[in-house]
């Protein structure tokens, strides 16, 4: 449906010789929301700073709509970033920090006065033209870098972790508002964070990235429920994560005892890695569990409580229920057999890190 | 709490009373009064003859070149100094300010021995076969001398300032659209203007009132404004003459700051 806008095509990078990227390769759709989630240090600004033309790819390529644009200065590109810290010119006011880009480009007085006006509109920050930026609040800050960006009319914006530095009520508000303004403007968002819950509220496509590496790459959900590896599964929220013997399609055996599961294609008597959420182990009665363990720990966390469930072997498991389980009390371990996903054991650290290539 | 504070701030009242405040006070009584103690305009008027006027107006024009000169030279440099690593920063930087550790009288005596009919310089170009030139007595040489005194005061405020500037601001602008030369006229120089400021400020004054640089570049044959008042004090013993043209000269300097300062917005490294 919607055709490739962006491809990173073999990128390696490197800085005083630390690999950060190595070898990447991503597509990115026109019209799409597209995150790029990892730990600090796993190259995601760095992504973005190629896609932005801020750094220099070591080797590969920038396709824009099938044109290199590798060599081209930021100036050059029909693209916009938002930056972490905000990046206001601070001897400007709002209604100038807005028009700094349409006045490089020579448009009109009306038109510039116009666009200043509809920009404001978008991002609720009507009449704040005469203002200076020092008398803005991080949020307000931010939601200007955003109009400044989007006047110019890019087909790509760049953001690099624009909600970093806002506290969690105004951070989950913007969330929505970017949402908003993707589907408004119609334009392609390229994000980076390392929050996987920012991630997942907004994305179409999650990139998750780790040691130059993209790890997985898909719809929140995909990436969510079918982690394709120990990192992504614990990356993107808590989960327990257990060695198991795949015992043939569709039966798995964790610990001595078996889990109908909805996995196939493993072959049989292989060692895996499974991940069940915490959210999706269910405490019943010690008879009608497929395990057996002892709750060793219980905190109420609002939604749900946390719980640790230790069976005999000594495996902790990790357990979110709304129903409560006393401290000391023997309970049954039951999962859905949709809930339960199965990994392939990496053979060792290296292809852990080099990790999944679609 | 409080009055212990202001116990700290004892010793430097008590410095800046005795050695700031009156003294000022003093050279405006003497300035303002006659040998007899009388109350008269005469000293500051003075300011009008024809030779006053001229070292005045020599005075003037020498430091503003010399500012200019400064200016051109420090903030390219800044620039290159900003955008290098850490390591090599600091050293150059050290190098910069290193001239600045010996003494200023003996450094511009080098300069004389340097500029000199029959000095080094001269010296290297009769070697040559190259006719010799008078570069000593000139006010290009006392230009040179300012330069070369008051550059690190000028590169030294420019280059702090850039510093404090983030690169993603820089980013921003080129991400806007702008070229290279339009964020330096948009946003790098109206950023570290508050630095080129304390530069003018830190470059201009001292070389508006020098005697020194004059002395000893200028010989006798150049009369800067501060050589005037210098002769005043010391060889015309007219301490009120003296001090009714330093008052003269201050109001300029109060004059081409606030000049400054008017174009200065954020009020930032301005000397006030």
């Amino acid at each position: 449906m919607n055709k490739p806008l962006i491809d990173l095509v073999n990128i390696s990078k490197s800085f005083d010789g630390t690999l950060v990227l190595d070898d990447l390769n991503l597509s990115v759709k026109e019209n799409t929301f597209v995150t790029l989630l990892g730990p600090s240090g796993c190259g995601k600004t760095t992504t973005l700073r190629i896609i932005g033309g801020f750094e220099t790819a070591d080797t590969g390529s920038v396709i824009f709509e099938g044109e290199d644009i590798s060599k081209l200065p930021p100036n050059k590109r029909q693209l916009n970033t938002v930056f972490q810290k905000y990046a206001l010119f601070s001897h400007m006011n709002i209604a100038e920090n807005i028009a700094f880009g349409l006045k490089i480009k020579g448009k009109s007085r009306a038109y510039i006065d116009d666009k200043i006006r509809y920009a404001l509109r978008l991002v609720n920050l009507d009449g704040f033209e005469k203002r200076s930026v020092d008398s803005l609040s991080g949020g307000q800050q931010q939601r200007i870098a955003i109009a400044r960006a989007i006047v110019n009319e890019p087909r790509v914006l760049l953001l690099d972790e624009p909600l970093g530095a806002l506290d969690l009520k105004l951070r989950q508000d913007m969330q929505y508002e970017l949402i908003r303004l993707k589907n408004e403007l119609g334009i392609t968002f390229i994000y980076v964070t390392h929050d996987q819950e920012e991630a997942l509220t907004m994305s179409d496509t999650i990139v998750v990235m780790n040691q130059g590496y993209i790890q997985q790459m898909g719809s929140p959900e995909q990436i969510y429920n079918e982690p394709e590896n120990a990192f992504v599964a614990d990356f993107i929220g808590e989960s327990n994560i257990v060695p198991g013997i795949m015992l043939r399609d569709e039966l798995v055996e964790i610990f001595g005892a078996r889990f109908v599961c909805v996995d196939k294609g493993f072959g049989n008597n292989t060692p895996v890695d499974v991940v069940i959420r915490p959210e999706d182990i269910d405490l019943v009665e010690p008879e009608k569990g497929t395990l057996r363990g002892v709750c060793t720990h219980l905190i109420f966390k609002g939604v749900h409580y946390e719980m640790e469930v230790t069976t005999p072997d000594g495996f902790e498991w990790l357990v979110h229920s709304t129903d409560l389980c006393p401290v000391g009390k023997e309970v049954g371990i039951h999962v859905d057999p949709f809930d339960i996903q199965i990994m392939n054991k990496p053979a060792s650290e290296d292809e852990e890190a080099v990790g999944v290539n679609e | 709490m409080n009055n212990s504070k202001r116990l700290l701030a004892g010793p430097y009242l008590l410095w800046m009373t005795g050695f700031i405040i009156i003294p000022l006070i003093l050279i405006l009584y003497y300035g303002l009064t006659d040998r007899n103690g009388a109350f008269t305009l005469a000293n500051i008027t003075a300011i009008s003859t024809p030779e006053h006027m001229k070292a005045l107006w020599l005075s003037l024009v020498l430091s503003f070149v010399s500012t200019v000169i400064c200016l051109v030279l420090a903030y390219p440099l800044a620039m290159i100094l900003r955008h290098r690593g850490v390591g090599q920063k600091s050293f150059i930087v050290f190098i910069f300010i290193l001239p600045m550790w010996m003494n200023f009288l003996l450094r511009t005596l080098a300069w004389q021995t340097l500029l000199e009919k029959n000095g080094v310089i001269n010296g290297i170009l009769t070697m040559l076969h190259l006719p010799s030139q008078s570069l000593i007595n000139t006010p290009g040489a006392i230009i040179f001398g300012m330069v070369y005194n008051f550059l690190p005061f000028m590169v030294l405020p420019v280059y702090n300032v850039l510093c404090k500037i983030d690169d993603n601001t820089i980013n921003a602008a080129r991400d806007l659209g702008a070229s290279p030369f339009q964020t330096l006229i948009r946003i790098w120089l109206p950023l570290s203007f508050p630095g080129i400021v304390s530069g003018i400020t830190m470059v201009f004054v001292p070389a508006l009132t020098t005697f020194v640089i004059s002395n000893l570049l200028g010989g006798s044959k150049i009369l800067l404004i501060g050589n005037v008042i210098e002769q005043e004090f010391m060889k015309g013993s007219n301490w009120h003459q003296g001090s009714g043209l330093s008052l003269v000269l201050m109001i300029f300097i109060l004059i081409s700051m606030a000049l400054i300062a008017k174009y200065d917005k954020n009020g930032e490294g301005s000397a006030f």
